[in-house]
């Protein structure tokens, strides 16, 4: 009979900074009021102000250090330890990049100051541009969007501008089975409906669906290459063919962009519009869930409907200056507010100029050679049987292993192994996605990870199972160590609580 | 060996062993020759750290930013002071550098700060459900408008023009996309002028779109104007600046559906733009059609409290084409930022902050308009943020002041056209009456150069 212990974050209840409130209490000193103190009511008739104040906590500073402080302290993150977590890039965040974003020159820059006293910013916009679009292989690029979803909307309506300019109605937008959740949303957002492209045994495309299903009423078709299997699509020419063939135009989903930086370039395989996560390939911290931000590269003939504003260089007897453009007759117009994350856009290009051309490309070598490695850890025999890969022996920077043998032989399931990891100290891999693979574990361990953290890996992974062909129970029942253990999802969403009560 | 990675001779080595290649080339042997890239990117050569400092730190320095000049630039991001306390909280890599928290047992941190910040939205907006962040301000307007036709299913959405000019656009961009005619509604007097509203709006209006305070600064009596989109059964949507609403009457509590905005001034930095984050409030009954992540309570199997991603069936990693938006990366960090500045000010502070810039905002705009050849644009109660109307050209007096280290604030016509003479101006905490006496004193001097200068230009 073992006795459970709990972890002082288990011992701890959690706390709102509502719930430290205490009235009186304050961190905020505000300046001395400095201008004749008039009557609030001729400043600001009664009827349009509030009648209580908004109910925000009442804290010292001391306070509210600690109390975010002991929440950080609940928090896994990839500071801490591996994230293979599959689609998401959760490679290093180099801490160069948070000091140089810090810069008052950045980060105190009003984004309505004048181009031309902006001049740095709009370099650093431009220096970045023209490093995607070589990355890309397409000419031109818009920054604005601000995370991938951002940027695959952005891609879509440029996409319907293109062909209401020729006076072409068209109505659907293929997607693989295999996509992102992001491709089909951002369809039904802009207006078109979506239509699935049918995988092949091989995990591409299934060519022969393809070409029955690219019609006349066909405006795009939205593709992930390597796709969200891992798998470089070999017939890439032919795909782009058949979609260029039907007058629709060819977007790549960059969500894993990571496999291919120097290698290949979405331009050169067909692509249209291609979109970057500069929070996945660029090393942007994902802060949680954001910020983020979702570039976009476009070949010549979507160009006049990009967003706007654009970057301009300009070169006179002056020297080089850089404005913002605002002109243009069919440009779609605008997905956000001013120029974009352009915080993100230095981290992204600090990145950039650090590796290089030739370190993108090595970074990309590497990401594939160690998920490829971890897929070749994944074929011991302790593993392999009851967590076999879902298609081939190779991939690129990212694999797919299927879980229904462990369900069949072992009981238990891919999301009970994803719990159970979390007590090894690890985070999980990506769990039942893609959807065309049963119990599905979609794993990315990124080139910033050693080579013994990927072994250590295998092993937690090979000893959960070894655990799980004792007493499926402990997987079942996991975790155990973290500061909460499995939560009510269900009982959440019936009947929601969003919000802290207000005070009584 | 490249930065950021650990691969030795020795590793490569094994590694391929193991995998059953000769090269790491074999691995891309999949791709056809067609598509392979035979030559080096063409990109500058790596640097190392100090290099890449260096060069980020000279670009940095050819900006003029908020540092370098006294700016009273605004229209619709403030220089706000960002206390040192968020630095230190959102630099920590706990939550700096975690994937949205999918796995709840590992990121109660995150999770909680959502609920948090739902919490602080919630009690300002006046509204009982909030989502735990979107891109910004004017991605917030589209994403309400979004809503509504979820909602309603009707055609048009009626936005009035004291609507920030990039929401407007924006709206025009991704409402034609799903079906939505976008109207303006004129202003009068710097507020939406409620007559012209209710001629617009009627049975296929399926949103009203309101800014408060509106883009020239103005207080909007939002509640007859509230009456006209809601007796069409119009939902009504209302951008919100959320540091006034300390001390304006909550929309929530006027009849508004959906409130959104701009987060920047609750703690964030400008950043030439962005990152921030835009709010998104609305009423109970919208709950399971909003957009984005939304963190719900909850206990675990040992009866501890807890906090996941709740209604995640209307997101589209599980709904697809049928999710309410389809938003995955947010942007978490900025809105924790903001609700640590909103724990910072305090129930208190937020109603001194916003009354300590209602009082400054009332003398700048009365110390300005005295000035010869400057008027206020309209006399409407203003908050923070003011026009005024120039006689002279505005740009050449805006280069003037800027020549001094003063930036007055935005030329209204490079986004208004109907305002050719218009200047807006923003106030924040960080404008000491020392600085207003300031612009207006440069301001003044600017306006009566342009004015002789073309008095005189008129008698040649």
């Amino acid at each position: 009979m073992s006795v459970a212990v709990q972890t002082p974050q288990q011992r701890e209840h959690a706390t709102t900074i509502y719930e430290r409130s205490r009235p009186g209490r304050r961190a905020f000193t505000p300046p001395a009021l400095d201008v004749p103190e008039r009557p609030l009511d001729e400043l600001l008739p009664a009827r349009l102000r509030r009648a209580a104040p908004p109910e925000l906590p009442e804290v010292a500073e001391p306070e509210i250090v600690r109390h975010y402080n002991g929440l950080s302290k609940r928090n896994f993150d990839l500071d801490s330890g591996f994230y293979p977590l599959g689609s998401c890039t959760m490679k290093h965040n180099p801490k160069l990049h948070e000091r140089v974003a810090a810069l008052p020159g950045h980060a105190r820059l009003h984004p309505l100051q004048a181009p031309a006293r902006a001049q740095g910013a709009l370099e650093l916009m431009w220096n970045l541009e023209r490093a995607l679009s070589e990355i890309a292989g397409l000419p031109h690029v818009s920054l604005q969007p601000s995370a991938g979803s951002h940027g695959e909307l952005a891609g879509v309506l440029l996409t319907r501008a293109y062909h209401a300019d020729r006076g072409d109605e068209r109505t659907l937008v293929l997607t693989p089975d295999t996509a992102h959740g992001t491709n089909p949303a951002t369809v039904t957002m802009a207006g078109y409906e979506v239509v699935k492209v049918a995988t092949a045994p091989d995990g591409g495309v299934d060519v022969e669906d393809l070409r029955r299903k690219a019609d006349g009423r066909v405006a795009c078709l939205m593709l992930t290459n390597p796709n969200t299997l891992g798998l470089f699509d070999p017939n890439i020419e032919e795909i782009a063919r058949i979609v260029h063939d039907a007058g629709a135009t060819l977007y790549y989903d960059g969500a894993n962009l990571n496999a291919v930086m120097g290698i290949s370039r979405p331009g050169d395989m067909g692509f249209d519009i291609v979109h970057f996560n500069l929070h996945k390939s660029f090393t942007q911290p994902h802060g949680g869930g954001g910020p983020g931000a979702g570039p976009i590269a476009v070949s010549d003939r979507i160009e006049p409907y990009l967003m706007r504003p654009r970057v301009v260089r300009r070169e006179d007897g002056d020297g080089v200056r850089f404005d913002l453009d605002h002109e243009g007759e069919r440009s779609i117009g605008r997905l956000r507010g001013f120029q974009g994350n352009f915080g993100v856009f230095v981290r992204s290009y600090a990145y950039i100029r650090s590796l290089g051309a030739a370190g993108l490309r090595e970074a990309s070598e590497i990401a594939v050679l160690n998920a490829n490695y971890l897929m070749a850890l994944m074929r011991r025999p302790e593993i392999a049987p009851h967590l076999p890969a879902a298609f081939g022996e190779r991939c690129m920077h990212e694999f797919v292993l299927s879980g229904a043998p462990m369900k069949r032989e072992l009981g238990i399931r891919t999301t009970d192994l994803a719990k159970r990891l979390l007590d090894f100290g690890y985070h999980p891999p990506t769990v039942y996605f893609p959807l065309l693979v049963e119990e599905a574990l979609l794993v990315e361990p990124t080139e910033t990870e050693t080579r013994e953290t990927l072994e250590a890996f295998a092993d937690a992974v090979a000893e959960i199972l070894r655990e799980a062909a004792e007493d499926p129970e402990i997987a079942r029942n996991a975790p155990y160590g973290t500061p909460v253990r499995r939560l009510d999802e269900a009982g959440a969403a019936r009947s929601p609580v969003v919000r802290q009560p207000p005070p009584a | 060996m490249s930065r950021y990675t650990s691969l030795t001779e020795e590793d490569l080595r094994e590694m391929l062993a193991l995998i059953g290649v000769d090269s790491v080339d074999d691995l891309f042997a999949v791709i056809p020759e067609g598509v392979r890239l035979r030559r080096p990117l063409d990109l500058p050569e790596g640097m190392p750290e100090q290099d890449v400092y260096a060069h980020l730190a000279g670009l940095a320095a050819r900006n003029v930013s908020a540092e370098d000049e006294i700016t009273f630039l605004g229209a619709g991001m403030y220089d706000h002071y960002v206390p040192a306390l968020i630095d230190s909280i959102i630099s920590r890599s706990e939550f700096l550098t975690p994937y949205t928290p999918y796995q709840p047992e590992i990121s109660q941190g995150g999770l909680q700060v959502m609920f948090e910040y739902q919490t602080a939205i919630s009690e300002l907006t006046g509204l009982p459900v909030s989502n735990a962040s979107l891109y910004d301000g004017p991605s917030s307007v589209g994403a309400a408008a979004y809503l509504a036709k979820l909602a309603n299913g009707r055609r048009d959405v009626v936005v009035s023009r004291g609507v920030h000019p990039h929401s407007r656009e924006t709206l025009g961009t991704l409402a034609p996309g799903y079906g939505q005619r976008v109207v303006e509604a004129p202003l009068r007097d710097g507020v939406t002028d409620a007559a012209a509203l209710a001629g617009l709006v009627g049975p296929d209006t399926a949103a009203v779109v309101l800014q408060q305070p509106n883009f020239l600064g103005a207080v909007e009596d939002l509640e007859p104007l509230v009456e006209v989109a809601t007796a069409a059964g119009a939902l009504v949507v209302c951008a919100c600046d959320p540091l006034p609403l300390a001390i304006l009457r909550p929309p929530g509590e006027l009849g508004v559906d959906v409130a959104v905005g701009e987060g920047q001034s609750l703690g964030n930095r400008l950043d030439y733009g962005g990152p921030s984050f835009g709010f998104f409030a609305a009423t109970e009954e919208h709950i399971r059609r909003m957009p984005g992540r939304i963190a719900g309570e909850t206990r675990d199997v040992d009866g501890r409290r807890g906090f996941v991603l709740t209604l995640q069936t209307r997101e589209q990693h599980i709904r697809r084409e049928r999710a309410t938006s389809n938003i995955c990366t947010a942007q978490v960090l900025n809105a924790l930022a903001g609700v640590i500045h909103l724990s910072w000010l305090g129930k208190r502070g937020v109603v001194e902050l916003a009354e300590l810039m209602l009082r400054r905002a009332d003398y700048a705009r009365r110390t300005l308009a005295a000035l010869p050849g400057v008027r206020a644009l309209h006399e409407q109660p203003v908050v923070r943020e003011f026009a005024l109307a120039l006689e002279a050209p505005v740009e050449a007096v805006v280069e003037r002041c800027a020549a001094e280290g003063v930036n007055p604030g935005l030329p209204l016509g490079r986004v208004m056209p109907e305002h050719p003479d218009g200047l807006l101006v923003a106030i924040t905490e960080q404008r000491s009456r020392a600085d207003i006496d300031r612009l207006a004193d440069v301001l003044g001097r600017a306006v009566a150069a342009e004015r002789s200068g073309s008095l005189a230009g008129a008698r040649a």
